[in-house]
């Protein structure tokens, strides 16, 4: 893959910040967008904008083509067995929300269990905590190993003739361990228990195969994989989407309803789809998922993977960092610069032009285990380069002196 | 260069009132004392302040908590400024100090020491700690003076 040139399509890159050529390491929480991507909003928004599933004209129909597109290169792009199974959201969060809340809560009672972990991001905990209290179900966290890493051994130990559902990140946001998920969906379904997927992390980085992993579940965002914010995944099984509930109701989602308030729903993924969905975010996450598919998504995992590396390697030769977790493959790198709070850190780098980013990383249950609140996390895409670690290393090694931010 | 200028004379400030914040560590079962806690989504700083007034004047000012550089030394600045003035001195000062943050006019005399965080605007992330021990006596100044107008 030659980088320089993927560099060039994307006009954020070319930017700068604090007078000097951005370098953007904070791509776990969002990512920059290439022009076929940007285009292809700008044409949905000055050639054929028209409402989707709703007119009886030309531009009406195109819409309905490119969103229905859109939707074909999803079902292709995780490998899912029908169309049907995708379901555009607004994102991860939302995701989640529409399993916890449609699905979950009408299938799960007393006493029965969930098993999350605390490295959860809070989108992946927060909904469960509702569900418990309106169900009465409980919450067990599944312990990390010494490494911070779930291993499948855990997850057995953890389960119960009670477990119902297991949710999980199938990369942290945080450690950026992997999550052996498909090994952890075979013991889960011995046991008849559903399996949800939060690839927020996973999705835009590595190759995913969800009639291979056989998840029940799976739910990721367009922003961190090159599309537009606003838009996201959800994909369920056939029998289980067909079981949830929408979470929210309005046009386009019924096939008829009369004044006694009765409702007859369509069928999924419409029943999901209520009002007017984020058109042109769909339509851009097509695009993105064009532009990952043409370089492929083995090809970007492995430059991930060398460039983590690289940058380890690097950032482990300076005595005067705290590396959270060096050995994980890909994911963030979480660390500090001894002595430095978190915070003051990121600001040293934002006058250097590096975006990163500081804090708890809405994981804010994982402090126990890192015996630290905060922590550095830079995160690659692969549009990073070697060249953009060796000035984020320079800048590492200025860690005592953080107040040049302000006075350099 | 005038003193005030001198960038090394400024860091050092504030490093100095990092490592070694004034006023630091609450008063713990004194009802005299106002309190807020000043945490934020965006800002992983998480602080305690404290306010006792008499009358009409700053008796003294507290705080705790884990917090950045730029805070500490922000809030500990601010504490040493502020203990002894009265609302409206001390009014005043608040004034001064969050013009000088948003980049308006402002007189440096009487900012003393907190005439050193006078450059938060080239890191405008950094704003919200380098004000949140301000905002927060602002709030408990408030919180006071309220209830002796209720008192009235």
């Amino acid at each position: 893959m030659d980088i320089s040139k993927l560099h060039q399509d994307f006009p954020m890159l070319q930017q700068q910040m604090q007078g000097q050529s951005l370098i953007y390491f904070d791509n776990s929480a969002t990512t920059f967008k290439p022009k076929s991507v940007i285009e292809a909003i700008t044409k949905y928004l000055t050639d054929y904008t028209a409402n989707a599933s709703r007119g009886d004209y030309d531009l009406s129909y195109r819409v309905d083509q490119e969103y229905e597109g859109a939707r074909e290169k999803v079902r292709t792009f995780i490998n899912a067995a029908k169309n049907e199974e995708i379901v555009f959201t607004y994102g991860t969060t939302d995701g989640l929300n529409i399993i916890a809340f449609g699905y979950a809560l009408q299938h799960l009672k007393q006493g029965d269990e969930i098993l999350i972990s605390v490295e959860e991001h809070a989108s992946n905990t927060l909904p469960w905590f509702e569900i418990v209290k309106e169900t009465g179900a409980i919450i067990k966290y599944i312990p990390l190993d010494r490494n911070g890493r779930i291993t499948l051994e855990n997850v057995q130990k953890t389960i119960s003739d009670k477990t119902k559902i297991i949710s999980l990140a199938e990369i942290s946001n945080v450690l950026g361990y992997q999550v052996p998920i498909k090994e952890i969906t075979k013991l889960a379904h011995l046991y008849d228990i559903k399996v949800i997927v939060d690839g927020a992390q996973s999705v835009p980085h590595k190759k995913t195969d969800v009639i291979d992993s056989d998840v029940d579940f799976l739910v990721f965002s367009g922003h961190k994989m090159c599309g537009p914010t606003g838009v996201g995944v959800l994909y369920g099984k056939y029998h289980l989407l067909a079981e949830t509930n929408p979470t929210r109701f309005g046009g386009g989602s019924n096939a008829r309803y009369q004044q006694n308030g009765k409702v007859i729903l369509k069928e999924t993924p419409s029943k999901f789809e209520a009002g007017t969905m984020n058109i042109e975010g769909i339509i851009g996450l097509g695009a993105a998922i064009d532009y990952l598919s043409e370089i492929g998504m083995d090809t970007i995992y492995q430059h991930e993977v060398d460039l983590r590396s690289y940058c380890v390697k690097k950032m482990q030769e300076l005595d005067n960092l705290t590396i959270y977790n060096a050995d994980s493959e890909i994911g963030p790198i979480s660390f500090n610069i001894k002595n430095v709070f978190s915070q003051d850190a990121a600001s040293l780098f934002n006058s250097h032009g590096i975006a990163v980013r500081a804090g708890q990383h809405c994981a804010k249950i994982l402090d126990n285990y890192l015996e630290v609140t905060t922590t550095i996390r830079a995160s690659f895409y692969f549009y990073n380069t070697e060249a953009e670690i060796d000035k984020f290393i320079e800048v590492c090694k200025k860690g005592e002196n953080f107040l040049d931010a302000f006075f350099g | 260069m005038r003193f005030l200028d001198d960038p090394m004379f400024l860091r050092d400030i504030i490093m100095d009132h990092y490592e070694s914040p004034r006023n630091h560590k609450l008063v713990q079962g004194d009802s005299t004392y106002y309190q807020i806690n000043m945490d934020s989504a965006t800002c992983i700083d998480n602080i305690d302040v404290q306010l006792k007034m008499e009358e009409d004047v700053i008796k003294d000012i507290r705080f705790d908590g884990e917090a950045c550089a730029i805070s500490t030394a922000s809030t500990s600045i601010m504490s040493e400024l502020l203990k002894g003035k009265s609302v409206k001195e001390a009014k005043a000062i608040i004034d001064n100090y969050l013009n000088m943050i948003y980049e308006k006019e402002y007189n440096p005399d009487i900012l003393q020491e907190a005439i050193a965080f006078k450059n938060t605007h080239k890191q405008a992330n950094r704003i919200k700690c380098a004000t949140l021990g301000w905002i927060a006596v602002t709030k408990l100044i408030e919180q006071a003076k309220g209830e002796v107008n209720n008192h009235d």
